[in-house]
């Protein structure tokens, strides 16, 4: 299985996702933002990390780079792309995935662990894993996902969110609700479900020693649906 | 000719840094500050003569990158 990870000035997580890419077998290879095309890949990650310094919007530069149009077009062919942390603030920007990322609502950069529910395993991402509730890493500014009644209902109807943050119990409430986001959502899915963008760090949970594992089994059961 | 360009939250968008301002300065006793809501301002020089070209321009611009049409609006001036 070959992957891509999308460097912009700015990424910082593009190496620990490499890492965790390898280690679960991904044959990775990382690609600079400013290329034209995109080499073969089954799968598309777009890092976390301050594109271009957050400038005017999170995400919002990088989605205008030269590599962002192949990304769509792999996208808009049923390729699977995910984008973790800045990476989903950039899909947000580029329109592939809808609604907005807020600053958090108490205005605090949030660094901790947190635990968050799948709420739809019917994909590509979560079919067959076997936990449903991960224990995963966030750290960002802007995370607090917002979108409009009716888009909240459309999203709903079509099964589009991904992940909801909760306690370790799975009890999605406001109590944990780290940032303000619209029904706790962690992340969500486009339409045809290829496309998943997320606010947690998975690369960041894959070794007992430094943190924790279930980014391990997202990344396990990932490459086992794709083979 | 110079276009400028204001970017507000929408109304009903909730906006942390608005309130945190307005709440400072509450406590700073402006105590008549009911709302505060933070935007950007973009100051734009296009080569263009006409005024509405450049105005069209600029509007190209906003819906294109310099607002987030889901949660912001813009003002051209």
């Amino acid at each position: 299985m070959k992957s891509s990870v999308i460097i912009f000035p700015g990424s910082n997580c593009d190496r620990d996702m490499d890492v965790a890419l390898k280690k679960f077998g991904f044959k990775n290879q990382m690609v600079w933002h400013n290329d034209p095309n995109l080499p073969q890949s089954d799968l598309i990650i777009l890092p976390g990390g301050f594109s271009y310094g957050d400038y005017l919007r999170c995400g919002s530069i990088a989605a205008k780079s030269k590599i962002i149009k192949s990304v769509v077009e792999f996208a808009n062919s049923g390729g699977l792309v995910v984008g973790v942390c800045n990476g989903f603030q950039i899909l947000i920007e580029t329109g592939l995935l809808p609604g907005a990322l807020l600053k958090n609502k108490y205005l605090e950069f949030i660094c901790k662990n947190v635990f968050v529910k799948i709420n739809n395993s019917e994909n590509k991402y979560f079919k067959n894993i076997k936990k449903n509730i991960l224990k995963l890493h966030i750290a960002h500014n802007e995370g607090n996902y917002f979108c409009s009644l009716d888009e909240l209902k459309f999203i709903e109807d079509n099964n589009q969110i991904a992940v909801n943050y909760c306690n370790k119990n799975g009890d999605i409430s406001e109590e944990n609700n780290p940032n303000g986001s619209i029904n706790n959502i962690a992340g969500i899915f486009n339409k045809s479900k290829n496309i998943l963008g997320m606010m947690p760090h998975p690369e960041r949970m894959i070794d007992s020693y430094l943190s924790g594992e279930d980014g391990s089994i997202f990344f396990e059961n990932l490459i086992g649906n794709l083979k | 000719m110079k276009v400028k360009v204001i970017v507000t939250p929408k109304n009903g968008v909730l906006d942390p840094q608005g309130k945190a301002i307005q709440q400072t300065l509450n406590g700073m006793g402006f105590s008549s500050v009911k709302e505060v809501r933070q935007g950007k301002y973009f100051n734009i020089e296009i080569i263009e003569k006409d005024e509405t070209k450049a105005k069209a321009r600029a509007e190209d611009m906003c819906k294109k990158l310099l607002a987030n049409l889901i949660i912001e609006d813009y003002q051209i001036i």
